[in-house]
């Protein structure tokens, strides 16, 4: 009997293939501990509470609504792309497709438009995960006849009844969501997973930089390398600071500086190195760089 | 009389799991689907009411199965029927229907005469009250 236990456990383990999206998600992610681990506890309660059930020991259907919250850029959506991964290959949900949606694919025009509205894009995230994204817009206090408030009905309801046909994921930021969940106990008490989002830190964005010029294959001259260390620090310091999101915008500046510097000098031929390679004078061409001299200057 | 209109009428009622194996089949092929009930299941009547929107983009078959279940309530003495819209260019017709619901007591159709001009008999299908 228990031999045979635990070889069940290791033949789910490997058949959910699950060790592999588990890898990816090490992989891609840079950071993110505490997601990481407790996204890899739910992964492992899934796959004990599935054996249990093959071994008709009482397993209460699991809820898996979660709330993700976080600063911009803290990779709240890829998460949840992986989660609907994760749980499609588990088999709780059963077509493993993310429907992201914000407040104006919910929210009517006028009476009566809401919940069809609603009902529609729930249809559609069915047999998926609905990434609702800034859900705390969904509830506005200030307004009384505001058709938010239908959709979170709409919503309570659609996760109660359809518990095997829908997760939610409702994403923010933390002190938004957080009130957003105090005033509506309905909507915390449904979510069984509360996942916060820590900020990146410099090391994490210059490593999730490296790997974004990977994908995009591009590389950095080692001067261009110390001048991304240097930004990403000057960034982190500035208003409007969105994590990951700056570093990927940050690149794609450079990258457009770098196309308008190679075409200064069409005459001379290109070497394929120098198609991929990023110069420092790239980066630091960045108003990053020149806002923080004038704001020594004065 | 049974009605044997659309696809599978001839067989015995469809489970909700069958309805559900069928619309799931519509959804892989991309078709867009769509409920619609009557309370004339005429033959020439071939515009039914809709019930709600067609729905476009639906990935699982809960959907619809949601659908159908809110329709039979509201109608539970009307047949209803699923379709399946292909809009592929050049197909743009509906590639799928069939029957999801009937009423308790099907009451077929009666045979009408119409007397036209020199006395002659026009036949036609009519509802039997």
């Amino acid at each position: 009997m228990n031999a045979a236990t635990e070889l069940s456990l290791e033949t789910a383990f490997a058949e959910s293939q699950i060790g592999q999206v588990l890898d990816k998600l090490d992989a891609e992610l840079v950071g993110l501990e505490p997601v990481k681990s407790r996204i890899r506890d739910i992964c492992a309660f899934l796959l004990v509470d599935k054996l249990r059930s093959q071994l008709q020991l009482t397993t209460g259907a699991p809820s898996l609504h979660m709330s993700f919250t976080g600063n911009p850029g803290t990779g709240k959506t890829t998460v949840a792309l992986r989660m609907a991964e994760i749980l499609h290959r588990l088999g709780y949900v059963r077509k493993g497709h993310l429907v992201a949606v914000t407040r104006d694919d919910l929210v009517g025009q006028y009476i009566g438009h809401t919940a069809p509205k609603t009902r529609e894009v729930l249809k559609r995230a069915m047999g998926g995960v609905l990434f609702i994204d800034e859900a705390y817009y969904l509830y506005r206090p200030e307004n009384e006849r505001d058709y938010g408030q239908e959709v979170i009905e709409i919503l309570l309801q659609q996760m109660e009844n359809h518990r095997d046909d829908l997760v939610v994921v409702l994403a923010g930021y933390k002190d938004r969501m957080e009130q957003f969940f105090r005033s509506n106990p309905g909507m915390s008490s449904r979510i069984a997973h509360h996942i916060d989002f820590p900020n990146y830190t410099s090391g994490e964005l210059l490593a999730i930089g490296h790997l974004m010029l990977k994908q995009m294959q591009y590389t950095l001259s080692r001067e261009a390398e110390a001048a991304l260390r240097e930004y990403v620090e000057l960034r982190r310091t500035q208003p409007n600071f969105s994590n990951a999101r700056s570093i990927r915008n940050a690149l794609d500046r450079a990258r457009l500086r770098q196309a308008t510097r190679l075409l200064a000098q069409r005459a001379k031929s290109l070497s394929a190195r120098e198609l991929m390679t990023l110069e420092a004078q790239d980066i630091r061409a960045s108003r990053v760089f020149t806002q923080v001299a004038r704001g020594r200057a004065s | 009389m049974r009605l044997t209109q659309g696809a599978f009428s001839f067989l015995p009622d469809l489970t909700d799991a069958q309805i559900a194996a069928q619309i799931e089949y519509c959804l892989q092929q991309g078709w867009a689907t769509s409920v619609e009930y009557t309370d004339d299941p005429h033959p020439r009547n071939t515009y039914w009411e809709m019930f709600g929107m067609p729905m476009f983009d639906l990935k699982d078959a809960a959907g619809v199965m949601e659908e159908v279940n809110a329709c039979r309530q509201t109608f539970p003495n009307h047949y209803v029927k699923v379709n399946a819209f292909d809009a592929t260019r050049g197909v743009e017709s509906m590639r799928l229907s069939f029957i999801v619901n009937r009423p308790a007591e099907e009451r077929g159709f009666g045979l009408v005469r119409e007397e036209g001009a020199g006395r002659n008999i026009h036949y036609t299908l009519g509802r039997r009250a």
